[in-house]
């Protein structure tokens, strides 16, 4: 049972990395670049809505959808005013701009909201507390539920976006290259944009789970995060959506095993330990393309 | 199974070795009843020595993709090859197979007598083999006098703790590589560029930077991948009488790609046509000219280049 | 034969001269005014760090800008180097040797226990490229923080214990050393200035003595053309190991500057955040340009103090600073605008020869 248990916190661990991954992946995939800001957007993104409900008495899914409305504007924002000017300079410049964005992010977090921790009322207390099965020997809780089920339908959807719609097919046409995409008439600014708007919506809905889950919401909540979830992104193959999806599930399940069975404090190097045997064995991660320099 | 093989001096002519010989024994993908050789194209000065370079039957698969097949040539120490063929025809990726960039799929190479099989690009540079590059592959970065210097392993071998102090050796070492640098770079006139970055040099004398590295290496064999790209006529002249002059100075043999047919035709000793990644004709610059294969395939739709 | 000799200076010559120029300088100008009385309290607090901030700048610019590798656990190397020198002071310390031996000894074992760890972890890391190089080299220098966390160690009248347990049998008059979450514990505070300026001296010493050698160059040539470097027959995967150790070594060097610079020393301090500190240093101060890692590296640690005056805000002028800074140096409209500017007013006639100089990569 206590297997059991371990394994559904882990999913919805897993489930919240997963979709973070995915929007580290989705930009990645569009601009080459590591946005370390993303994992800072997950905290905006929780704040909004725990704003939302505590101070302006939103129902929870109203602050949801306003964080996610916030985090839209932000990362759009961000783009345009911080990485779009460096765009074409080399990963290595808009890499330490992303720093600088993030520093930002974090420190106007501690301006407004203050260093202490907020307690953060999960989205889904309105439901009951948790679901028990075999006579109370399994609890659920219906944040675990929800994570794993909300991260399933965003991969769907977001699978469906990228093969079926026109918007999501630029997309992709601008990842794989992006001066051919723009002869063929694609808007590459419009699209990176978009993306990095559907990366910022994500990263608002994972940072309300998140919280939802682990309620201790600070200015560096997600710093950490955020790590994790690119190391899932990586794992999986970065660039690749089911990697994304895969990664960051094995990710989390990964480090709660890891807490449970073998050392709290080590949790952290199991993780990471597995993410360099899996890159030195599959140096292009689990779903990722291997791609050759031509001579 | 490894096998060395060696020339024997003792026997005369070598194009017999080549067909009858031993060695064919020991190449597992040899298949008899097909002899892929005809008799190989050689200089008359160079019949009586060991070649410097043979391939045998040398073949790499992309995919599914057939790149290049039944690669066979023979070339001599001191001799000025030509490859030439259409866009496509797998050029460029015959230099890749000679310094192991790609492994072949099938048959193998011997270069001065060794069996190259296993053998890494690191390991054909030491073993002699220098490249230039068709999209040039300097290190931009660097100043020119580095880029040769870098490529300068048989006289720069001091060790880490000597690079670190820059002890006596460092700098002995480094004086006679610096002159020997400039010496290299005079060939073709650049030893004013010599503290110029790389990446900052016109394209022409990119090129030659390209080919004064390669020869900085100390090679045997000197490959040069469309040297002449991008060059006007009379820089594509002198470059001719370069090519010559490396070859007369070092007294290496040298194989080049090229599109450019007055540099061919006028340097090459023996030249290859390839196809689809076949050789469809070997044979002297005049013996190609009149050759209908190629006419066929190549130079009848060029007429202007007879 | 013939002697030809090249025009000009060699332009690592300039370069070095400036490094040692600003390192010398510095230490000149800072030593004439502490002895005034002119230095602030605040600034004295700052002068080691800025030390070992200088030495893990220039270290890692040895990866990152003369390697061409994007490493983002500089600061696991760093705790490595810190904790085993703080280890060996306090060994030493209870011995009774004389601070600056105790200092120089914990300097050596420090930068041999990092690049002990540099190569080690080096060996299946250069495999990788670009940005899967990146994040294992962040998740190397996680875990070494994470080891660090449940390391214990003291040193009693029974000799040396390390552990890692709390309840490791030290007796109660031993000396605790490291204990485990809590870092480094009652640790002698015997670096000085002056010692920061040596090692920052031996530091450039070492990366620029690399960059002008054999060994230097090989490992540029890997960065700028890995086929090409092959084809003149390099090996690149050992080049760039060596330059990931040295880098590694230097690391520690700093880490012991700056362990012994406080009582106490948290494991928690040389976590991701310090690695990218140091990663902002060498992207600002221009990849390859050693000088420009020093500026960097001496600015950013005291412009949090100068901005002082904006209180609350200056965390967040600072990374307003960041972008700014960033976008002004690499934009390339600013850039050629800029560049436009110079050709107008200061007249440049010789094409650019300096080497790695600026530039993105």
């Amino acid at each position: 049972m206590i297997f059991l248990t371990n394994l559904i916190n882990g999913l919805s661990l897993g489930s919240v990395y997963a979709i973070i991954a995915l929007g580290y992946t989705m930009v990645y995939g569009i601009s080459k670049m590591l946005n370390f800001a993303h994992g800072d957007v997950i905290m905006v993104g929780a704040y909004i809505s725990f704003c939302g409900t505590s101070y302006l008495g939103l129902p929870a899914w109203v602050s949801v959808v306003l964080a996610m409305a916030v985090c839209t504007a932000l990362g759009i924002i961000i783009e345009g005013l911080a990485y779009r000017p460096l765009r074409g300079t080399g990963s290595l410049a808009v890499l330490i701009t992303a720093i600088g964005v993030s520093y930002f992010l974090q420190n106007a977090a501690l301006l407004i909201w203050g260093s202490a921790p907020k307690v953060f009322t999960s989205v889904f207390s309105g439901m009951g507390s948790s679901i028990r099965l075999f006579d109370g020997g399994l609890t659920v809780t219906w944040e675990a539920v929800f994570t794993l089920l909300i991260a399933i339908l965003i991969m769907i959807l977001m699978t469906m976006f990228t093969t079926r719609t026109k918007m999501g097919k630029a997309m992709r046409a601008v990842s794989e290259d992006n001066g051919a995409a723009r002869l063929m008439g694609i808007n590459v600014n419009s699209t990176i944009s978009m993306t990095f708007a559907i990366g910022s919506a994500l990263a608002a809905v994972a940072g309300v789970l998140l919280c939802s889950a682990y309620p201790a919401l600070m200015p560096t909540t997600g710093a950490m995060p955020g790590i994790k979830a690119f190391t899932a992104a990586v794992f999986g193959g970065i660039g690749s959506i089911p990697g994304a999806m895969l990664g960051g599930i094995l990710i989390g399940v990964i480090e709660v095993f890891g807490r449970a069975y073998i050392s709290t404090e080590l949790s952290d190097t199991i993780v990471f330990g597995v993410l360099i045997i899996v890159l030195l064995v599959k140096p292009t991660g689990l779903l990722g393309k291997k791609i050759t320099e031509k001579v | 199974m490894k096998f060395k093989f060696k020339f024997n001096p003792n026997k005369k002519r070598y194009r017999e070795d080549l067909v009858q010989g031993p060695i064919y024994d020991t190449y597992e993908n040899y298949d008899e009843s097909k002899p892929s050789i005809d008799y190989a194209v050689l200089p008359e000065r160079e019949k009586e020595t060991a070649p410097i370079l043979e391939t045998r039957g040398v073949g790499i698969d992309f995919g599914g993709l057939t790149a290049v097949d039944e690669f066979t040539i023979t070339v001599g120490p001191t001799e000025i090859a030509g490859i030439i063929g259409p866009n496509g025809a797998g050029k460029t990726t015959i230099f890749n197979l000679l310094t192991k960039v790609y492994q072949p799929t099938r048959g193998t190479f011997f270069f001065d007598g060794q069996d190259t099989r296993g053998l890494n690009t690191t390991k054909m540079s030491e073993l002699g083999v220098a490249r230039t590059f068709q999209n040039i592959r300097l290190f931009d970065k660097l100043t020119v006098e580095e880029n040769v210097k870098a490529a300068m392993h048989r006289e720069i071998n001091y060790g880490l703790l000597s690079g670190l102090i820059h002890g006596p050796k460092y700098r002995r070492q480094e004086k006679e590589a610096h002159e020997k640098a400039l010496q290299l770079l005079s060939i073709f006139d650049m030893q004013d560029m010599a503290n110029y970055r790389a990446g900052s040099l016109p394209y022409g004398a990119q090129r030659r930077l390209e080919i004064v590295r390669a020869l900085a290496t100390e090679p045997k064999l000197l490959l040069l991948d469309e040297p002449a790209a991008g060059m006007n006529p009379s820089e594509t002249a002198e470059l001719m009488n370069n090519i010559r002059k490396i070859r007369d100075t070092f007294r290496i043999a040298i194989i080049l790609i090229e599109h450019d047919m007055s540099l061919v035709m006028n340097v090459c000793e023996d030249i290859a046509v390839l196809n689809f990644g076949r050789v469809i004709a070997k044979g002297t610059p005049k013996e190609i000219q009149s050759n209908p294969a190629v006419i066929e395939a190549y130079l009848g739709k060029k007429k202007e280049a007879k | 034969m013939k002697k030809i000799t090249s025009k000009g200076l060699s332009p690592y010559r300039k370069n070095e001269i400036i490094s040692y120029g600003i390192a010398i300088l510095g230490f000149a100008v800072i030593s004439v005014l502490r002895s005034l009385g002119m230095v602030s309290s605040s600034l004295q607090g700052q002068l080691v760090p800025i030390c070992a901030y200088v030495i893990m700048a220039v270290s890692l610019n040895l990866v990152v800008g003369i390697s061409g590798e994007l490493s983002l656990g500089h600061a696991g190397f760093m705790s490595v180097g810190a904790y085993t020198g703080i280890v060996v002071s306090g060994i030493m310390g209870t011995m009774g040797a004389a601070d600056p031996v105790r200092f120089f000894a914990a300097v050596i074992a420090g930068a041999l226990a990092a690049g002990v760890a540099g190569f080690l972890i080096g060996i299946p890391v250069l495999r990788l490229r670009g940005d899967y190089l990146a994040i294992v080299t962040l998740a190397f220098g996680e875990i070494i923080k994470n080891i660090m966390n449940i390391v214990y160690a003291g040193i009693d009248e029974n000799g040396f214990h390390i552990s890692t347990k709390s309840d490791y049998g030290l007796s109660a008059e031993g000396r605790m050393l490291l204990n485990g979450p809590m870092g480094a514990t009652q640790v002698d505070r015997i670096s000085t200035f002056f010692y920061g300026f040596i090692l920052v001296m031996v530091t450039l010493f070492v990366v620029q003595n690399i960059l002008n050698s054999r060994q230097g160059r090989a490992i540029m040539a890997c960065r700028d053309n890995r086929i090409a470097s092959e084809s003149i027959g390099l090996n690149v995967m050992k080049n760039k190991l060596m330059a990931f150790t040295v880098s590694s070594a230097l690391a520690g060097m700093g880490g012991v500057l700056f362990g012994l610079n406080y009582s106490t020393l948290l494991p928690i301090k040389f976590n991701f955040n310090t690695s990218i500190l140091i990663l902002v240093f060498v992207v600002l101060g221009g990849l390859g340009n050693i000088w420009g890692s020093m500026i960097a590296a001496i600015v950013l640690t005291v412009l949090p103090e100068a901005l002082r005056q904006f209180a609350d805000y200056r965390m967040l002028v600072y990374a307003v600073v960041l972008i700014v800074v960033m976008i002004a140096t690499y934009n390339p409209a600013i850039r050629s605008r800029v560049s436009a500017f110079a050709e107008k007013y200061l007249r440049r006639k010789k094409p650019d020869a300096a080497p790695a100089e600026g530039g993105a990569d």
